[in-house]
């Protein structure tokens, strides 16, 4: 090693080299950031006078009003209702669709009809397809326990499909071989694969479920949310605080028993 | 003790079974909740038996009613609407991002060695998440009036709970050989954390970020029915006024929108990650 070597590593520095790709997108970003913000007229006058606003309506949030607790059992109780029903109904349909998508079990011409059945379903936010349902059948629990039958079935019926056509196959080629028929291939072959990650689905679809129920009353549908709503549009805020943080205990209390549902199940 | 074995199976017979006494019980007691809970609310509910009989004649009228759909009404007030909920959901995913960066920093264990910080930072993110969008952007408009801006905020509110808790995750999970070898060299908190931590969790952040952004546009598109912005408020007028034509045309445009963001995103995840 000569000395000339050694300054020259000494003098060389660690420069990263730039990605001229990130670095433009990043400033693009920031440009859309600016942009968005004038375009939204938020400047800090305006700031100010939200803060002002959400002192205020955090002061009169508080303290929480559990006066009217029936009409709150009740909704709650109701959006309890939908969301069991809803995952029931949802799973029970779920079945046959997942199968019907399975591209491993099943032809093609039967396949893309019911990936695209999946596919619309999930193609809406439940809340949308919950306004619809109340045209079809009227204000009440009944469509929002539909549309959220629909948002299940875009959901399980999707994962199911993906766990079947994740199966291996030997088992199926040994049930076959036996000369069974279609339906016991799937009974002993294809189900005991899946059933497992089955009950992982439905559980978290019951959470998502429960969630949904609450909000799908904002559009008539049933449930806590239309008694939300109507405490909000009469400025009733500490009777929405009151139902907010049941809605959240509701919430924290089903994913505690989805806790132990999974370790039942591990 | 091959005694031992031989007396036991000797004196009694031991049957396998899968699951302990225990278990079976537990098992039980859930199969017959469940039932229990599926029968009392199918009893319980509230349901109209005449409304059901109705419903194929009312959906058969929705749709007749929702052909041919206003082509017309279109340029007229969607298209700046559309535009509106991009924007609210664009605005949205980064203030959350910009939020979550400290929330996650604070949550991840091996970064932030303080017991309650990491509670307080959990407290944040699961408070943001177990509240819906619609909740918050009804907030939202009762503190900063109605409007786009107020969904951008929905938006972003609910949204940190759930980059903020995968950011914290890929902190978490990320190597330490880096971070070691960083500390070694005495360098400060803000470099370890630019040149040993951000590198390593740059793909999830955008990652998580894209994914965020996609079921924000989602989400967006139902604000407007509380008043807070983009292409629901063009929706709910449609309803109000039960012109079933244009809100034919808002859904076809909204699920134009998903499917081309579906497509872009699988493009940029493609390219980038």
């Amino acid at each position: 090693m000569t000395s000339s070597d050694t300054t020259t590593a000494v003098q060389r520095r660690y420069k990263p080299k730039r990605n001229w790709l990130a670095t433009i997108s990043y400033i693009l970003l920031g440009v859309y950031l600016v942009y968005v913000l004038s375009l939204f007229d938020v400047n800090t006058g305006r700031l100010a006078d939200g803060m002002e606003h959400g002192a205020n309506f955090l002061g009169r949030m508080f303290p929480p009003n559990f006066e009217r607790y029936n009409l709150l059992i009740e909704g709650l109780l109701e959006s309890m209702q939908i969301a069991i029903i809803a995952t029931t109904a949802g799973v029970v349909l779920s079945l046959p669709v997942g199968f019907l998508a399975a591209r491993n079990l099943m032809p093609a011409w039967v396949t893309w009809p019911a990936r695209l059945l999946i596919v619309a379903c999930r193609s809406f936010h439940p809340v949308i397809v919950a306004i619809l349902f109340v045209k079809a059948v009227g204000f009440g629990a009944l469509a929002g326990t539909l549309a959220l039958v629909v948002a299940s079935i875009g959901f399980i019926a999707k994962l199911f499909a993906e766990a079947i056509e994740e199966i291996s196959l030997k088992q199926i080629e040994a049930i076959r071989a036996t000369g069974a028929p279609f339906g016991s291939v799937i009974i002993f072959g294809v189900l005991p694969q899946v059933m497992g990650r089955f009950i992982g689905f439905t559980s978290y679809q019951l959470d998502s479920n429960l969630r949904n129920s609450t909000m799908v009353g904002i559009v008539g549908a049933g449930g806590i949310g239309g008694t939300l709503f109507a405490a909000f549009q009469r400025f009733d805020y500490d009777f929405v605080s009151a139902i907010l943080i049941s809605i959240i205990a509701l919430i924290m209390a089903a994913e505690g028993i989805n806790n132990i549902m999974r370790r039942l199940y591990r | 003790m091959s005694e031992n074995t031989a007396n036991a199976s000797f004196m009694e017979k031991r049957t396998w079974s899968r699951f302990t006494p225990m278990e079976r019980t537990a098992r039980f007691l859930f199969y017959f909740v469940t039932v229990a809970a599926i029968v009392v609310s199918a009893q319980t509910i509230e349901i109209i038996p005449e409304f059901l009989m109705d419903a194929p004649e009312q959906i058969g009228d929705m749709f007749n009613r929702m052909w041919p759909p206003a082509l017309s009404y279109y340029p007229d007030s969607i298209h700046e609407a559309l535009l509106e909920t991009i924007h609210i959901a664009t605005l949205g995913t980064l203030i959350a991002l910009i939020l979550a960066v400290p929330v996650g920093v604070m949550v991840a264990e091996n970064v932030t060695k303080n017991k309650f910080l990491n509670w307080f930072g959990r407290l944040i993110l699961v408070s943001s998440r177990s509240i819906n969008s619609l909740v918050w952007a009804l907030l939202f408009v009762a503190i900063l009036g109605p409007g786009p801006l107020a969904g951008a905020f929905a938006i972003a509110f609910r949204s940190v709970g759930f980059v903020g808790k995968l950011f914290g995750e890929a902190l978490e999970e990320s190597h330490k050989g880096p971070i070691e070898a960083l500390e070694a060299s005495g360098s400060p908190w803000f470099s370890t954390m630019m040149m040993g931590y951000w590198p390593q969790v740059l793909p999830t952040f955008w990652s998580v970020a894209l994914f965020r952004w996609d079921i924000n546009l989602r989400e967006s598109a139902v604000l407007g029915l509380v008043g807070a912005g983009g292409i629901g408020v063009a929706l709910n007028t449609a309803l109000e006024l039960f012109y079933w034509d244009r809100v034919a045309m808002v859904l076809i445009s909204m699920l134009v929108v998903v499917g081309l963001v579906e497509l872009l995103v699988t493009q940029i995840r493609k390219r980038i990650i």
